[in-house]
Parts: structure tokens; sequence; C-alpha cells
């Protein structure tokens, strides 16, 4: 006997093609409708997909968008974040609790709302900020959400929450109506590549008069590098991936924009779609893909009908379908793959487990995507902002790109800068920019503390402020999050090594156990219980946790502890202390004591209390 | 020149260790010729008399006792060595971490198949040292100069060690003697 519930889920994967690697689209799809991914539900997609149940209750148990527990119709999604943190995202968090009488991770009795905390959501600039399903509410304060919350009490019907929650429409095409958000671009500074003012089309035309392998040698020219975060050179990507098996093969642009305080790459799909979509198509005649995938972060979902109404324009034109502009011989479309909550699809070859509807576990390599990616095929993944470059390097020239920025370090960089300072935003400045420059543009008041590059980048100090972002010195994806007079390094760095133990999959030992290792002994030498011996330690554990990863989270997640070990060193040896007779100062002796006298209702003799 | 002196104890353990080192065979009679005893279950000394140069610890700790001799034997002892899983990582005993202590202590002295305990109280007695509330292993207690795996260590393991621990050498153990599988 099948329920309702299960025919409709069934009905769903048959829309789907009843393709199990599209099982991340039919999940949300279900999810969607029903709420929960219960066992009833997951044992009919199982039998449907002809995949074993396990594969399909992994998926749902990994994303944190997907769950089988009833959520409600509203699920309010709190971002945790450092930057909303410290400006009082915990007011908010209980102003919602008090409101709705349930506590984060409940749901209430009358099945309306879910509370939740999420990882970042790309509004750093515009913290507090909050999901409501896929709503973004930015600048969220304590009273507001309350009487946000109130109001939709009032309202059982939940079919346009959008029109219910946004009274303000953000600037540009925030207030398209396929996006109509509240979101801010905060574009500060424009600068020569992307944000530029420019003519759509132009180096598309040129790259289609051009050889693949010309359209590459223009690119390596330019000596663009990898924006993601890694820099490794994205023509060299491209002729790897053009080397691979004839055939079938894929580009995917990585836009699971999860590194918290990097919000670039929303302001990109808001503001410059068409752009990344020509670099998309650029980048699939480079390397000979017919097939183009947009792994756009669950958090994004907002944006997606706008962008698959920009992607049906370019189709409606003729940029997009069978022979592109009129090329005979290249065909290349373009699918948007929804994410479901996971940072760790960042890394490609979990974004590419992803795509393949599997849990955004990361892959062995080699084989490396460019050899055998997205279904077994060659692949090459490159981030939004990368493609964003192609277009504008074929249209003005590899000479004029290479003229921006430094010699290792060509072009411009967007940043997404958020924190203590009063001009939060996105900055494109050319690569090669000093530290102190950017810190200048955006009013940061004699910051302590500078946050390069999200968690997985390092967090620097004044001495460093001289320093120059770019590829060879303060490699960063995007981020940068200002710390004012009074905020604590440590006690961000303990904030970030959470979130890592959130978020790692927990498929490698080292990133797993070692993540909540160095937040234990971080956590006692705050607390003013470490020892200089735990520095050395926190140092050995850090660069093994690093060197035995599997993948590019784990490689980094000792970031916050190594690079605040290094700048703020003298924060940490003034908590220590010297313990008398070898003991070791983290052991609570009291503490490990208590339960044992409550129970025999007795002191200890040993140590006579 | 006195000999160098050595003490051991059993904490949270099995013995096993112990007897690992009695497992040494003949070389126990080079041992007495090398080294003094001081506490030790063997010579059943029961608190160390002065300096010790070297000092083995068996097991974890899991009471408020273990805690005292570890500290104890730390004050003492130039060189701390941890022996054995159950040193260095609490070992068996500390399965009971996954049990709340209130659990712990009822199935001990109130529900198990084999206890009489008309009280029905769990016992105030201060001859039953208190439990902590969780089994920890030694180096979270004391500082710890040495470990040396194995459940229990080879006799080879603790024989290799002890000399070059009396040479005023670290202890270097071959792979052979620190693989089990």
């Amino acid at each position: 006997m099948t329920t309702t519930a299960e025919q409709a889920a069934a009905a769903i994967c048959a829309e789907h093609g009843d393709d199990r690697t599209r099982l991340l689209d039919i999940l949300l799809a279900v999810q969607r409708r029903h709420g929960r991914l219960d066992d009833g539900i997951i044992d009919a997609l199982a039998a449907r997909l002809g995949i074993p149940r396990v594969d399909v209750a992994g998926v749902v148990s990994f994303y944190s968008f997907l769950g089988d527990e009833p959520r409600g119709r509203i699920v309010i999604r709190l971002c945790n974040d450092v930057p909303d943190l410290m400006v009082g995202a915990d007011k908010v968090a209980e102003g919602l609790e008090e409101e709705l009488g349930i506590r984060f991770g409940e749901t209430t009795p009358d099945g309306r709302f879910t509370l939740e905390w999420a990882s970042c959501i790309g509004m750093s600039d515009q913290a507090p900020a909050a999901l409501f399903n896929d709503v973004v509410v930015p600048n969220l304060g304590p009273g507001a959400a309350r009487r946000l919350v109130r109001e939709l009490k009032l309202h059982p019907e939940v079919a346009d929450l959008r029109r219910l929650i946004v009274r303000e429409y953000g600037d540009g095409k925030n207030s398209h109506d396929l996006v109509r958000a509240a979101v801010k671009n905060n574009i500060r500074r424009p600068g020569e590549v992307i944000l530029a003012d420019m003519a759509h089309g132009a180096g598309l035309r040129k790259a289609l008069a051009m050889s693949p392998a010309e359209v590459i040698r223009e690119v390596k020219t330019a000596r663009l590098r990898g924006r993601g975060g890694a820099g490794f050179p994205t023509g060299m990507k491209w002729e790897f991936t053009r080397a691979g098996d004839a055939g079938q093969r894929y580009l995917v642009c990585n836009a699971d924009e999860g590194e918290p305080g990097t919000f670039k790459d929303r302001v990109v799909l808001t503001e410059r779609p068409d752009l990344l979509f020509e670099g998309m198509t650029i980048a699939g005649y480079a390397i000979g893909a017919s097939r183009g995938l947009l792994y756009l972060r669950g958090e994004y979902a907002y944006l997606r009908e706008y962008l698959e109404h920009v992607l049906s324009e370019r189709r409606g034109q003729g940029l997009l379908g069978e022979g592109v502009c009129g090329k005979a011989g290249f065909d290349f479309d373009i699918r948007i793959q929804l994410g479901a909550g996971a940072y760790v699809c960042g890394e490609e070859s979990a974004l590419i487990s992803s795509c393949e509807g599997l849990r955004g576990d990361p892959k062995n390599r080699p084989p490396f995507p460019a050899q055998r990616g997205y279904l077994g095929r060659p692949t090459s993944v490159n981030n939004v902002e990368t493609l964003c470059c192609v277009p504008r390097i074929l249209e003005m020239g590899s000479g004029w790109f290479a003229s921006l920025g430094s010699r290792k370090s060509t072009g411009t960089k967007l940043l997404s800068v958020s924190g203590d300072c009063t001009r939060r935003g996105v900055y494109e400045v050319p690569l090669g920019t000093r530290l102190r420059a950017v810190l200048e543009m955006c009013g940061a008041d004699e910051p302590v503390a500078v946050q390069v590059g999200g968690p997985s980048g390092q967090m620097v100090g004044p001495a460093d402020f001289e320093r120059e972002i770019c590829f060879d010195d303060l490699a960063t994806g995007g981020a940068l999050v200002v710390f004012g007079a009074g905020r604590d390094p440590l006690a961000i760095a303990s904030q970030y090594l959470a979130f890592f133990i959130h978020e790692s999959c927990g498929y490698c030992t080292p990133c797993r156990v070692g993540n909540v290792l160095l937040k234990e002994r971080l956590d006692r030498i705050r607390a003013g219980r470490g020892e200089a011996a735990d520095l050395d330690y926190l140092q050995t554990l850090g660069q093994t946790v690093k060197a035995a990863s599997r993948c590019g989270l784990g490689q980094t997640s000792p970031n916050p502890v190594l690079s605040t070990l290094r700048s703020f060193r003298s924060a940490y040896e003034a908590l220590l202390v010297t313990p008398a007779g070898g003991a070791q100062p983290g052991f609570d002796l009291e503490g490990r004591l208590a339960e044992a006298k409550a129970l025999t209702g007795r002191g200890s003799v040993h140590f006579g209390s | 020149m006195a000999k160098p002196r050595v003490a051991t104890a059993s904490l949270c353990g099995c013995f096993g260790c112990h007897m690992s080192l009695l497992d040494i065979d003949d070389r126990i009679l080079q041992l007495v010729e090398l080294v003094d005893f001081d506490r030790c279950p063997i010579d059943d000394i029961k608190e160390i008399t002065g300096p010790v140069d070297i000092g083995l610890i068996e097991g974890g700790c899991c009471n408020e006792e273990n805690v005292k001799v570890l500290q104890e034997f730390r004050r003492h002892c130039k060189v701390l060595v941890s022996v054995g899983d159950c040193a260095i990582n609490g070992g068996v005993p500390a399965l009971r971490n996954l049990v709340p202590l209130r659990e712990c202590y009822e199935e001990a002295y109130l529900r198990g198949p084999s206890v009489d305990n008309p009280s029905g109280r769990i016992p105030d007695d201060e001859e039953i040292p208190l439990l902590l509330d969780r089994v920890v292993p030694c180096h979270e207690v004391v500082r710890i100069d040495h470990f040396l795996p194995g459940c229990p260590p080879s006799a080879d393991t603790l024989w290799a060690a002890l000399t070059a621990l009396l040479a005023g050498r670290a202890p270097e153990l071959p792979y052979e003697l620190v693989k089990y599988d």
C-alpha cells in the first residue's frame, strides 16, 4: 500500500527521467512538497530509481537543507557566521525563540515554523541575516525579527512568502520581477574587469572566430589564475581537460560560494549573469564541452528563477543551444544544479559528487576532474569570477588583462568586505593591492585583525597590513572580515573551528577528529588552563591535519589556529599558566569528581574536599 | 655508585603490562643487577620512599586514588613512562565513558545481577575511592615523558625501552615492536 506522498514522490522521479544522478534535485523537490523525507518516501524513491535505500538515506542525512524530521512550512535559518555574531545574531535568536516558543532545531507544534542555524548564507555585508525558506531577510535586528514572525503568524498561507516578507527591494537586479529580494548589492568599488560598464557578446564572438587552442593560448597569455582561492592557472586546467578522452566533456561553474564571509559571487550572479554565461560558453568551446552546469548554492535559490530566465533569453538569442552564434558544430547549453547547504561542496570533487546526486564527499585524486570528473567524463570546474574574466580577456586582449594587477597575479580581484568597517560590500581591486589600502577604502578604524580568505585563509594582524593581496602573498578567494578594537582573535578562531567541525564530511579521520581536538585545546587555553607545551601541540596537530586530510577542507581547517599562533602569539602566551609538580593544567580534578561526590554524598578523602 | 631506582604502579589497568614485564624471562636476573626497585606491586612497597629515576605507569585514571598515585609518581620520578594502551588511551576501562556515571554506580551497587545491597543506596564508604566522571589517560593528568604502546607492550618492547632509558637514551622502538596486526 503506497501513500499519496509516496506516489507523488514517484511522479517527481518521473519528471526527472528516473535519473539517479538527479537525486539531489528530486529530493529537494519532494522535500519542498512534503516538508520531510521520511522512511516511506526514501523507500519509494529507492525502489523507483532502482538504487539501494542507503544511497538515498545517505544523501538525505548529508545535506543540511534535507532531513527526515518534519520541518515547518516556514523554515527560518539564521546565519551564525562570525560577522553575524559580531552584530548580535544571538540576540536575534533569542527574539525568535521567545516569539515562537521553541528552541533552535525545533518545530512549532502547529507545524508552521522551524528554527535552524545556518553557516554563512552569503550576506555578511548585511548581517545579521536569515533565510525564511528561500527568501533572504538581511539586516535583521531582534525587534524586526519579532515583528516579522508575529506578522507571519497571522498569515497561514505561505504560497508567496516573498510578498509577505520583502518590503523594499534592493538595488539593481534585486528588484527584478523574478528576484524581488531585499538584498543590497553594496558595490563599493567597480574595477576594470567584472564590474566595469561593458557591452556583452564581443568576447564570445571573438572566441568563436578562433580555434579552441587559440582561446586557451589567449587565456594562458593573460596568465589567468583560478579565483576560488587555489590560484591554479585556468588555461592549463582547460588544456588538461581538452586532452582528456574524446566524447562528452563538461564545464562546471562553481557558484557554491560557501567560504564564510564571501558574497562577491552573489553580486556577480545578480548583476553580471550574462558575463558569467558568456564565460562558461567560451570555456565550453575551449575544452570541447557541449554541456555546462552551474552549481548554485542552495542559499542563493532566490536567484534561480532569474538565472533560468537569463539562460532562456540567451537560448532565444542563439547564444546557447545548437550552433552557438551560428557556429556550426559548437553546441552548448547550461543546466542549473541547486545545492542543499553543504560547505564542502565548494571543493571541486565534492561538488562533482553532489552534481551526480551523491553525498557531497570529496573524491580521491588522481584521477583529476580533468581526466575523469562529472559522470566519469573530463570536466573543468571553474569559479564564477574566473569565468567572468574570460570574455573580458577575449574582448580586450590578454595584454590588457595582464597589465592589470601584478606580474604573477594578473587582473583584478573581487573582495567581499565585512565586519568592523563602515563600508561593507564588494570591492574590485587590482591584484597586488596592499591590504592597508583596502582597509582604508572600507573605513576600517584601527582594526586589530583581518581574516583574509575566510576561515580557510589566514588571520593577520597590523604587522601584515602592508602585504599584498595576490596569489603569492595574501591569497584569498575573496573574503575579508575586519575585526576592530575589543575583538578577541582566539575567540574568533574557535568559532571558525566550530564551523569546520560542523561542515567536515567525516570521511577522513584527520579532519573529522583533528578539528575537534584542535578546538578542545584552543578552548582550554582560552579558559586559562593551557601551558606552553599546548602551543606546540596545536602547531603539530594543525600541521598533521593539513598534511593528512583528504581534501581542501581539512587541508585548510587548522588555519584559524595556525595563523593566530603566528600573528597573535602574544595573545596565546598571555593566557598560559605554569603548572606545579608536573601537573597538567588542563586537568580539572574538581570538575571530574563533582558528579561522584553528588552520587555518593561524600567528599574526597584523597584530596580533602 | 648506587644503582638507578625504578618504581611501577598499576592504576586502572589489568596488570597485564606488569605480567608482560615478568615475561622478560631470564633477563630479570640482569634487571636486578642493573636497578633497585622502589614502590612496585611485585615487591609490595606501598609508598615511594625517595627519588626515583624511572617510573612506569600501567593503566589510566578512573578514580581519585589513581590521580593521587600518579601525582606522587610525577613528583618523585625523573622520567615517567605511560606503559600500555590503558595508560595512553584509557583502554578498555574507558568504554564506560559512553555510559553516564550514575548508571555505572547503579549497575555496580544497586542493579547488577550479583548485587546484594539491602540499603538500596550507592555506598559512601571512604575506602571506595570516588570515581572520576570519565576515565582519562595519564598524560591528561600529569606530564608524561615517554609512551610505550601495546596491549600489553611485549616483554621485548619493555626490555628495549628500559635498557635505553637506563643508558640515558630515549627509547626508539623498531617497527616490529610497535606493530600489532
